[in-house]
């Protein structure tokens, strides 16, 4: 069936779908505390300290620091990577809630629209969770730290946009494996969460400037780490690109999907 | 009065699969019309269509005189949607899920608390409000959803296969709840394929197939215009010789597996015979729905 391609226009009606996740997630606080939190930790008391011992520095700052923005950056990442596939397929599939709303005035631009701020809303529950533990041990360099929250909600809604999609074509659960060790995994290990990607292959780093996280990456870094950051409005524009497409795509492809 | 639908032409098409197939027909306000018609007929697409939640291929549609898909938004505001398969959230418990239905359609926190108590008390639910929805037993959850589709203070409720799979007593409730809420002046758009469900509940019948609109009339009217009045079923014995006694009395006959069920205008001579011949096991009962039904849709499997 061909695709509808009408542009996204959603309402209010996106924040009831917001509220809706939050208040779900309310009553599921505390598995949620305690993976945001404790995964971190371990990361970087593990990792940090277990490296940093062989590690000095890494580009001007303690290797914890450095450690501690990648994975703000990234756990954004998996955050809204997991809830814009396992549990939006979740609402939309097995619970049949998303049929629900359609019922009501809601439309389905609406329902993306909420998804989408909701993944972005758990990543920057995430970043702020990892930024606690990194104030905690001294890495977070100022203040200026705290923008690293606004910047976590952007690259939440980035990857909601792709994770949106994948959900709109998948059939089963097993089938975000596919995106999760070809897309997922691939950035965590290459996009310069635990090695600056400078000393990657000349041609890899070309390369994975197309990558989202590696943007995610360059803007929460030195925001975290108290240094100037360079090139914002290229870091943010490719973020956005990603959020917008991928929400464009996933509406039509859902619509194809659930409107027939 | 103006209509509440008005659908004009409608047509649905799947591929090359053509699901409705250029229906016209309108509802008018406070009544309860059901649609009757085997499965795959076209009945849900058809609903699906009126709630835009279905695109159609062709035709017009006006929902409240709004046209659909262009008012979908304002269109649904007015409805209540009580699904073929069960949606509700089972995240929330009883309350929770029609506050969050609620704030779907925009309704503040203050306004829903003050419906909820009416709301549950018409679902007989006041005692669960707090109840997981999983813990819920079939007519609960029908009940609930049916509650739910009433917290927009809909014009129009849109019922498809509402007592699908319930035991006699929940479907009971069920139906003077419906009845209710058609006295206060709801009009009940349902598909089902209870018969008797149909006749009570209905004051207008639509039967489809294939599709396309076969009839429409009350339940009475049906039954008149395409069955005769009496049925005799004769369930074993030797029905040769019955076949051709009362196929000269002017009966139709349709023959089933053993058995053979002879539609008369008059029964007395077939009752007389069949008393001559007690080995013949039969029974008279009055034309009905599922006559009609059989009738215009056959006695195929639809699978």
């Amino acid at each position: 069936m061909a695709l509808d391609w009408t542009p996204p226009r959603p309402g209010l009606g996106a924040w009831a779908v917001w509220r809706r996740n939050l208040r779900v997630w309310r009553k599921l606080i505390a598995p949620a505390v305690v993976l945001n939190f404790g995964e971190p930790t371990l990361y970087l008391l593990g990792l940090g300290f277990g490296l940093g011992a062989f590690i000095d520095t890494m580009n001007g700052m303690p290797y914890l620091a450095f450690l501690a923005s990648g994975i703000i950056a990234s756990s954004a990442m998996t955050t809204a990577s997991f809830e814009g596939t396992y549990s939006v397929f979740t609402r939309m599939k097995v619970q049949r809630t998303y049929d629900a709303m359609l019922a009501t005035p809601l439309a389905l631009d609406d329902i993306l629209m909420g998804e989408m701020l909701w993944c972005a809303t758990k990543a920057a529950f995430s970043a702020a969770a990892i930024l606690a533990v990194a104030g905690v041990l001294g890495v977070a360099g100022g203040w200026q730290a705290l923008w690293a929250l606004p910047v976590a909600f952007l690259i939440g809604l980035c990857f909601a946009g792709p994770a949106l999609v994948v959900s709109a074509v998948s059939g089963n659960y097993d089938f975000f494996n596919y995106y999760f060790v070809l897309a997922v995994t691939p950035m965590l290990i290459l996009c310069g969460v635990f090695y600056p990607i400078e000393g990657l292959p000349a041609a890899m780093q070309a390369a994975i400037q197309l990558l989202p996280l590696t943007h995610a990456v360059a803007l929460a870094r030195p925001l975290v780490a108290g240094l100037p950051v360079t090139d914002v409005a290229l870091h943010v524009g490719v973020l956005m690109v990603y959020a917008v497409v991928g929400l464009y795509v996933a509406l039509a492809l859902t619509r194809r999907r659930l409107l027939v | 009065m103006t209509a509440v639908v008005r659908a004009n032409d409608l047509v649905k098409c799947y591929g090359g699969f053509t699901a409705v197939d250029g229906i016209s027909f309108d509802i008018p306000p406070a009544r309860c019309i059901g649609v009757l018609g085997p499965n795959g007929a076209g009945k849900t697409t058809t609903l699906r269509m009126i709630l835009g939640m279905t695109p159609m291929t062709a035709g017009s549609l006006e929902v409240f005189g709004l046209p659909m898909p262009a008012q979908g938004r304002a269109i649904r505001r007015r409805i209540g949607v009580v699904p073929q398969v069960d949606n509700l959230d089972p995240d929330f418990r009883v309350d929770e899920n029609l506050e969050v239905h609620a704030s779907y359609f925009g309704i503040d926190a203050a306004t829903v608390r003050a419906r909820l108590p009416a709301l549950l008390a018409f679902a007989n639910l006041s005692e669960r409000r707090h109840a997981k929805t999983d813990t819920l037993s079939g007519g609960m959850k029908r009940r609930l959803t049916i509650a739910r589709a009433l917290i927009n203070d809909p014009e129009l409720v849109i019922l498809d296969e509402p007592t699908t799979g319930l035991d006699p007593q929940a479907r009971h409730v069920i139906w003077s709840r419906l009845m209710a809420l058609r006295a206060r002046g709801t009009t009940l758009l349902l598909t089902t394929h209870y018969m008797e469900e149909a006749e009570r509940l209905c004051d207008e019948l639509l039967i489809m197939d294939h599709g396309r609109m076969l009839d429409r009339g009350t339940p009475r009217a049906l039954i008149r215009r395409h069955v005769e009045p009496e049925v005799i079923e004769v369930r074993s014995g030797d029905t040769a010789d019955f076949a051709d006694f009362a196929a000269r009395h002017g009966c139709r006959l349709e023959a089933q597996g053993e058995g053979l069920s002879c539609y008369a205008e008059q029964s007395a001579p077939l009752l007389a015979y069949l008393q001559r011949h007690p080995a013949l096991a039969y029974l008279h009962r009055p034309a009905g729905l599922e006559d009609v039904f059989l009738r215009l849709t056959g006695r195929d499997l639809r699978d």
